[in-house]
């Protein structure tokens, strides 16, 4: 069992390092642990749980700002900012269905750490489009902070941007600042039904392509189509949806539908169904449970489709679609290398980058999970790691073996 | 204008200007290579006008294998390197060297790609920013980011700014929308960052160019998101009797889930000045002016402004007009977009500063700068982006008038540390370049700043692209790699152990 380090704060944190500094011990970041299975699998001595450092410092609805400590519960800031009618925008998801584990956990820094982004993606970014501003401990177990807390700020680099999606292995950031923003006051969904893969990326292309404003798109093939809503089983589902007022949804609903009528009968779906839909494909809903490896791909949405089709020619893979085609969430056979040079080299064709999401942790010990950089790319990362952290406290190798 | 400290000249390197000329000629031969005063003197300033310099030498590359090249010998031989789009920087990021090399990217002015089934556009960075909305407008598409400058500026200032225009609030800045870029490195290593993709597989190192100002490497091609233009766009004008009930309007509208694609404010002087030069129609009895504009499907838009207008009826307006036709959005633009120029009809010369505040904190703010402005007698107009806070003060002076340069840009300092003290920053979207440079440490300690030396530390350890800028102090890099622990034997009593 390894030791825990408890913090109280953000002093107790940069006492923390530099304890592990001055003792050879490496960190691994811990908020509520629901995201401790993806990675590399953690190599660190002592476990520095930060879900101490909780509570929101600032929130102020009409300059659209929130604050909160690294450990906040991200479910805690949702129903704070629900009950003024807003939201964080990049719908995080809830690793809970993919991962195992309990509901409704994880913490804004674990959130901004994996940079996390849901089907809105597309509209309004991920979380990094979000982070306005951070405190953190650096692995020289310096404080510093960035950013601030205004929308348009070009003071200095944005190290907001390079410490969302770091992985926790540059600082232990103990205070966060983001962009918030309303929540649409309604929303509906339609469904184009029984269209094969490549239809749907055409079909999605066409939606994306118009002045609809569309704010999710997504493909679940028929095999899966059951498991984001038991009432669409047995055909294959494309879903476009559709927020904001209520006349301006239902104007777009009727110009999408003009838009989009060669290709039959569409559904709607209406608010509530829309909701559970959307948080079902946020959530990977269609690949939970199992013992196949699962992979999140990124890359253009028209080479999704074509991506796929290569790989599935080659092995079984279960697999659905987000962000008009460009995520594709693939689901392979168990085996020793999780399929990883199957994937990567169809993904070296059409560019963009994989990650191994769910695998044994040996199997992530064992293949690169994240994407291989080419080497003056992997130097520039070896050399940020350097600066931030040159003994290689935080979180060593859990995104590449020696960062 | 005042003196500014920039890294002294390497005698050395002068003293081989023959020679690196003659090394530069060979790596993009014919006109490429600029070496003549009269002929390098367009490039001396850029958009920060007050400050001039020669550089060493002009050179116009017009492939990425010779930016590789350039950047190779030029890190070989220890030459600084500044990099230069169109030259419209407003705080001097591309201010040449003397005893560096100028490197313009004006000839890289292609769009190599439109691909509208992906929504991208893949551009070389000499391309503007409003040439990229030009390409694609024919389907019905644009770029979003939109700076003023947008005629002139180029995609690969924009990125080396991380610009933003009167629509951010709604479609973000550059940095929100620009998805790869293809740059050289320093050492002369080519990479590409991103694609036609989202996000980024390892660290955002894409994220963290955007916006260097040029300091660590040189983008030769950028993808970038395009948007198909919405159904319609209304504007509404509003007047107020103070800029209290403006502020309060403008929080009111947000508050109530409503993001306008464009609000802008301006205060008396400024609507007076614009409205002289251009008759907008703007109310001239008002003490601040809105201008809201909503853009998206007709029956949003319409239902939106009727919501827009009932707020500003309850916030005190005592005029609104919402626009009937295209004509009339423009025109209620007009004057916003030309209040630099008019400003600039009043006054001699005048001084543009680029804070961002946190909204609520403007009539504070307006009531501090009035202060100021009678303390160092110089008048002042203002437009604010009001949507995200980018308030630009106009600080009227005369350069001719000793002393009043000077005194401006006092004054322009101590707007720019109430900013910082009303929990803003310094620059919203013109950049720290040299011109706000030696105020970096209001907002940052040294201990912040280091950090983000140490990312310059990772791309340019030998400090060769764009020194002088940005940082007050560049410290040598193996300075900063230094590790100065303390705490070692710490028992480590305090902090709960389980």
């Amino acid at each position: 069992m390894t030791d825990i380090l408890k913090p109280r704060d953000a002093a107790d944190v940069e006492e923390a390092v530099r304890w592990a500094l001055g003792a050879g011990k490496t960190l691994a970041l811990h908020g509520h642990g629901s995201k401790a299975a993806l990675g590399r699998p953690a190599q660190s001595d002592l476990t520095l749980d930060l879900s101490a450092l909780a509570g929101v410092t600032l929130y102020e609805p009409e300059e659209l700002v929130l604050s909160a400590r690294a450990g906040t519960p991200i479910a805690d800031i949702a129903a704070l900012l629900a009950s003024r009618g807003q939201e964080l925008a990049f719908e995080p998801l809830d690793h809970a269905a993919l991962l195992g584990g309990e509901a409704g956990r994880g913490t804004l820094a674990g959130t901004v750490a994996v940079n996390a982004a849901g089907p809105r993606r597309i509209k309004a970014g991920a979380a990094r489009d979000h982070v306005l501003g951070v405190n953190a401990v650096s692995g020289r177990g310096e404080t510093f902070k960035t950013g601030g807390r205004v929308v348009k700020n070009v003071t200095g680099y944005d190290l907001c941007k390079v410490l969302s999606g770091s992985w926790g292995t540059l600082a232990v950031m103990t205070e966060i600042t983001v962009k918030v923003l309303p929540r649409a006051e309604t929303e509906d969904t339609l469904l184009v039904r029984g269209e094969d893969e490549a239809a749907a990326a055409g079909t999605m292309a066409k939606a994306m392509g118009s002045s609809c404003e569309v704010s999710g798109a997504a493909h679940v093939p028929a095999a899966l189509a059951g498991r984001i809503d038991p009432a669409l089983a047995g055909r294959a589902v494309t879903a476009l949806r559709l927020e904001g007022v209520a006349p301006s949804v239902a104007h777009r609903r009727e110009l999408l539908e003009t838009l989009l009528r060669d290709r039959g009968p569409l559904e709607r779906l209406g608010e509530g169904r829309s909701r559970a839909l959307w948080t079902a494909l946020r959530d990977v809903a269609p690949l939970a449970g199992g013992d196949r490896v699962v992979w999140r791909l990124s890359t253009a949405p028209m080479h999704g489709h074509r991506m796929a089709a290569a790989i599935a020619a080659e092995t079984d893979a279960e697999r659905f679609y987000d962000w008009a085609g460009g995520l594709l969430w693939l689901a392979l056979p168990p085996g020793d290398d999780a399929g990883a040079a199957l994937v990567r080299r169809h993904l070296a064709a059409f560019g963009g980058h994989a990650t191994l999401v769910r695998a044994p942790a040996a199997v992530r010990a064992a293949v690169d999970v994240f994407e291989p950089q080419p080497e003056p790319v992997a130097a520039l990362t070896r050399r940020l790691k350097d600066g931030f952290d040159p003994q290689r406290v935080l979180e060593p190798g859990r995104m590449y073996a020696g960062v | 204008m005042s003196a500014l400290k920039m890294p002294a000249p390497d005698a050395a390197v002068m003293a081989r200007r023959a020679e690196i000329v003659a090394a530069l000629r060979a790596i993009v031969p014919g006109e490429g290579v600029i070496a003549t005063e009269n002929e390098m003197r367009p490039y001396e300033s850029d958009g920060l006008t007050a400050y001039r310099q020669l550089p060493l030498v002009v050179v116009l590359p017009e492939t990425t294998a010779q930016v590789s090249q350039i950047l190779r010998y030029c890190s070989q031989n220890g030459i600084k390197v500044v990099p230069r789009g169109a030259g419209t920087s407003l705080s001097g990021g591309a201010l040449p060297l003397g005893d560096g090399v100028l490197l313009g990217l004006g000839k890289f002015n292609r769009v190599l790609e439109v691909d509208f089934d992906n929504r991208v556009a893949v551009v070389q960075p000499g391309v503007t920013n409003l040439a990229i909305t030009r390409a694609v407008e024919h389907e019905g598409f644009y770029y979003a980011p939109d700076p003023s400058s947008q005629i002139a500026c180029t995609i690969g200032g924009n990125v080396a700014e991380n610009s933003g225009g009167v629509h951010c609030l709604k479609y973000g800045l550059t940095t929100n929308n620009v998805l790869g870029v293809e740059m050289v490195l320093i050492n002369g290593d080519v990479i590409r960052l991103g694609g036609k993709h989202l996000d980024s597989g390892g660290y955002d190192l894409l994220g963290l160019v955007t916006g260097s100002e040029g300091l660590l490497g040189v983008v030769t091609e950028v993808t970038v998101r395009i948007l198909k233009k919405p159904e319609t766009a209304r504007a509404v004008l509003v007047g107020f009797p103070s800029s209290e009930a403006a502020g309060d309007c403008v929080a009111r509208i947000i508050g109530a889930g409503i993001i306008p694609g464009g609000m802008e404010m301006m205060d008396r002087p400024a609507i007076l000045a614009a409205e002289e030069f251009v008759h907008a129609g703007y109310p001239l009895d008002v003490e601040a002016l809105l201008i809201v504009e909503l853009d998206g499907p007709a029956a949003e838009v319409d239902h939106l402004l009727e919501r827009v207008a009932s707020i500003a009826k309850e916030c005190q307006a005592t005029t609104l007009r919402v626009s009937t036709s295209e004509e009339e959005r423009l025109l209620f633009w007009a004057g916003r977009k030309a209040a630099f120029p008019a400003v600039g009809r009043i006054s001699p010369d005048y001084y543009c500063m680029d804070g961002t505040i946190p909204r609520a904190r403007l009539p504070h703010v307006l009531a501090r700068m009035r202060e100021m402005s009678e303390k160092y007698g110089l008048r002042v107009a203002n437009v604010f982006h009001a949507g995200d806070g980018n308030l630009h003060p106009l600080i009227l002076y005369d350069a001719n008038k000793p002393g009043e340069l000077e005194r401006a840009e006092a004054f322009g300092s101590d707007i720019l540390r109430l900013c910082v003290e009303v929990g803003g920053v310094l620059t919203g979207e013109h950049g720290v370049g040299v011109e706000k440079r030696d105020l970096m440490p209001a907002m940052f300690s040294p201990v912040d700043l280091a950090h983000q030396q140490r990312v310059k530390c990772a791309f340019d350890s030998e400090g060769l692209l764009n020194p002088g800028k940005v940082f007050p102090q560049l410290h040598r890099c193996a300075e900063l790699g230094r590790m100065h622990i303390s705490g070692g034997r710490l028992p480590f009593p305090d902090i709960p152990r389980f």
